[in-house]
């Protein structure tokens, strides 16, 4: 046994530093590094722009070459942009939209995905086949219909078509969570049925804890999804007190010109809360979502 | 008897709030939807049956329609290629032990967190044969003059692919998200066997994550084909229409032009496009590989 070791170490030693096993998982690591480097470096580089630009006179703003760090900082582009269009009303707005939005999707997705994960009922596999085909329905079939019914409910102009739908979960949403309640063993559920728990309970105590990643993953697709969604807003808000941030965006932008500090300043504003979102709940994020057993 | 009921009513309890939406905001909005595709209705006068006039109009007689269908189908040919494949390179080399790899993934993801209009108003300046810094960056490189890129009709449509390859966000997460499904023992087990890096990728990642590669192309598929955004924004359409996606069209005609009906029609054709196009896809999907089925 210990003369083995000392074969292997000597042979180890022999090879040149290049061959050795240490030598080449370093050599490896240190180019997907630096791939991985550069190329984020590449999908920095607008975020990078609109942050410069925000913070630039209009006098460097188009000068060749670019100025990409401007010696003087132009602080004031981001309260001029909040005022000059009623920017922090959009905020307000959108957070408000997507605050609401929120809660729907998690709450009912949650308990549409514990029934089809866990009750048994005639007709569930069926129907759930008809919540997968339903992911795949492009939504313009249903847009102008659903425009027509909101119109004739008085929805126009208010939240209400942007925020209501959620309350009915979403078929991702609910497949997602499905997917992750699929994982949750059995005899936890036993368990607690056997002290008497009703389903609600179950759900509760025993699904919710043990699913918080899965929920946290469903909350920020969510967050991105009405944060910055462009095509609702654009049909359904059309009064300037009703905008959102993304509508408010274009307002920066007429036929002939762009106030491009004071846009990407906005910009940047409204860039922060999902990129702080991402970036602390990454983990859960990503830990939340789960793809095996896609066809079960 | 009584156990089953009460079981069965609780199951439908739990999912009532979906049932209650498929019902009222997907399938009852479909069949008046293919009621209305069959009518001229400009919101204003009642509806005006003219049967499959509409349909008649568009396959025939409208070469605006076949113009975007056209748009439409180069821009998910040369999209979802590219960003799928980018977007699990960029998984795999994000999915190992590299160092600031919390900063990295938040680097690739940062253009999908970016509101797309913001993004979108941005590339337009970068896109700017004069003003912008794609050209300055290819003069850097003796391309001189750059394209004219949305200027072009030719260079349009790449410019907007291009663009898309910035979006690769949500695909790399789900994509990430299924590399931590794949059980660490199996690479363990190639190692033993002497497999290396490439091996390794190739013969235990790629055939354990073909579900989720498959689930990726098809929701890619359908979103690429849905693209409005972005043509919008960047084009709207132009320049001679060399970016008139179907959906844009679709918009104008129903919500600028008011023609509910021939809005309809043309809701309805994509969605028979996408039903056939994902119909196909599923029964070519032998290459996809289901852990515990065996093949």
């Amino acid at each position: 046994m210990e003369r083995g070791t000392e074969i292997r170490a000597s042979t180890v030693q022999a090879l040149p530093f290049w061959k050795r096993k240490t030598f080449q998982t370093y050599l490896g690591q240190t180019l997907v590094f630096l791939i991985a480097f550069l190329g984020g470096i590449a999908f920095f580089v607008p975020f990078f722009w609109a942050v410069s630009s925000s913070v630039k006179l209009d006098s460097q703003l188009f000068v060749d070459p670019p100025i990409w760090i401007p010696n003087t900082i132009q602080l004031q582009n981001y309260p001029e942009a909040l005022s000059a269009i009623p920017f922090a009303r959009y905020y307000l707005n959108t957070a408000i939209i997507t605050g609401t939005s929120m809660i729907g999707d998690v709450v009912v997705s949650t308990l549409v995905a514990y029934g089809f994960a866990r009750m048994r009922f005639v007709g569930r596999d069926t129907l759930f086949m008809v919540l997968l085909a339903t992911m795949m329905l492009p939504m313009q079939v249903t847009m102008i219909p659903q425009f027509i019914i909101y119109r004739s409910l008085g929805w126009i102009n208010t939240f209400l078509p942007l925020i209501v739908p959620s309350f009915f979960g979403s078929a991702f949403y609910i497949f997602l969570l499905r997917q992750f309640f699929l994982g949750i063993p059995l005899d936890l559920e036993d368990a607690a049925r056997i002290d008497g728990a009703s389903s609600l309970h179950v759900l509760w105590y025993v699904f919710v804890p043990l699913s918080l990643t899965a929920m946290a993953t469903v909350a920020i697709f969510s967050f991105m999804q009405h944060w910055q969604d462009f095509f609702l807003p654009l049909i359904y808000l059309n009064s300037n007190d009703m905008k959102t941030v993304s509508l408010g965006l274009q307002m920066f932008r007429s036929d002939f010109s762009t106030d491009w500090n004071h846009m990407m300043a906005a910009s940047v504003m409204a860039t922060i809360p999902p990129l702080l979102l991402f970036f602390f709940a990454q983990r859960f994020f990503i830990s939340g979502i789960v793809m095996t057993g896609l066809k079960e | 008897m009584k156990k089953v009921l009460r079981a069965n009513l609780e199951g439908y309890l739990f999912i009532m709030p979906w049932l209650i939406g498929l019902v009222c905001l997907t399938i009852g909005p479909m069949l008046l939807s293919l009621y209305m595709s069959l009518t001229e209705w400009d919101l204003f006068s009642p509806p005006r049956f003219v049967g499959l006039g509409n349909y008649q109009k568009l396959i025939f007689g409208d070469p605006l329609f076949w113009k975007s269908l056209g748009n439409t189908v180069y821009y998910v040919g040369g999209r979802v290629p590219v960003v799928i494949i980018l977007a699990l390179v960029v998984a795999v080399l994000l999915n190992q032990r590299i160092p600031l790899r919390n900063f990295l993934r938040t680097a690739y993801y940062l253009p999908t967190v970016t509101p797309e209009v913001a993004m979108f108003v941005l590339w337009v300046w970068m896109f700017d044969p004069g003003n912008g810094i794609i050209n300055d960056l290819l003069a850097l490189v003796g391309i001189k003059p750059g394209p004219e890129w949305l200027g072009s009709s030719d260079w349009a449509m790449p410019a907007l692919i291009i663009v898309a390859t910035w979006s690769i966000g949500s695909v790399m997460v789900i994509f990430l998200a299924g590399l931590q499904g794949v059980p660490q023992h199996l690479y363990e087990a190639a190692e033993l066997d002497g497999a290396g890096a490439w091996h390794k990728v190739r013969h235990v990642t790629l055939p354990l994550i073909t579900p989720v590669i498959f689930f990726n192309l098809i929701m890619g598929i359908i979103g690429a084909f849905q693209m409005f955004t972005k043509a919008f924004v960047m084009t709207n359409g132009g320049p001679a229409n060399a970016t008139l996606m179907y959906v844009l069209y679709l918009y104008d005609q129903a919500f600028l032009w008011f023609r509910m009906g021939y809005g309809s029609a043309l809701a309805w054709i994509l969605f028979a496009i996408l039903f056939i196009l994902t119909f196909i896809m599923f029964r070519r999907s032998q290459w996809v590989y289901y852990e515990g089925r065996g093949r």
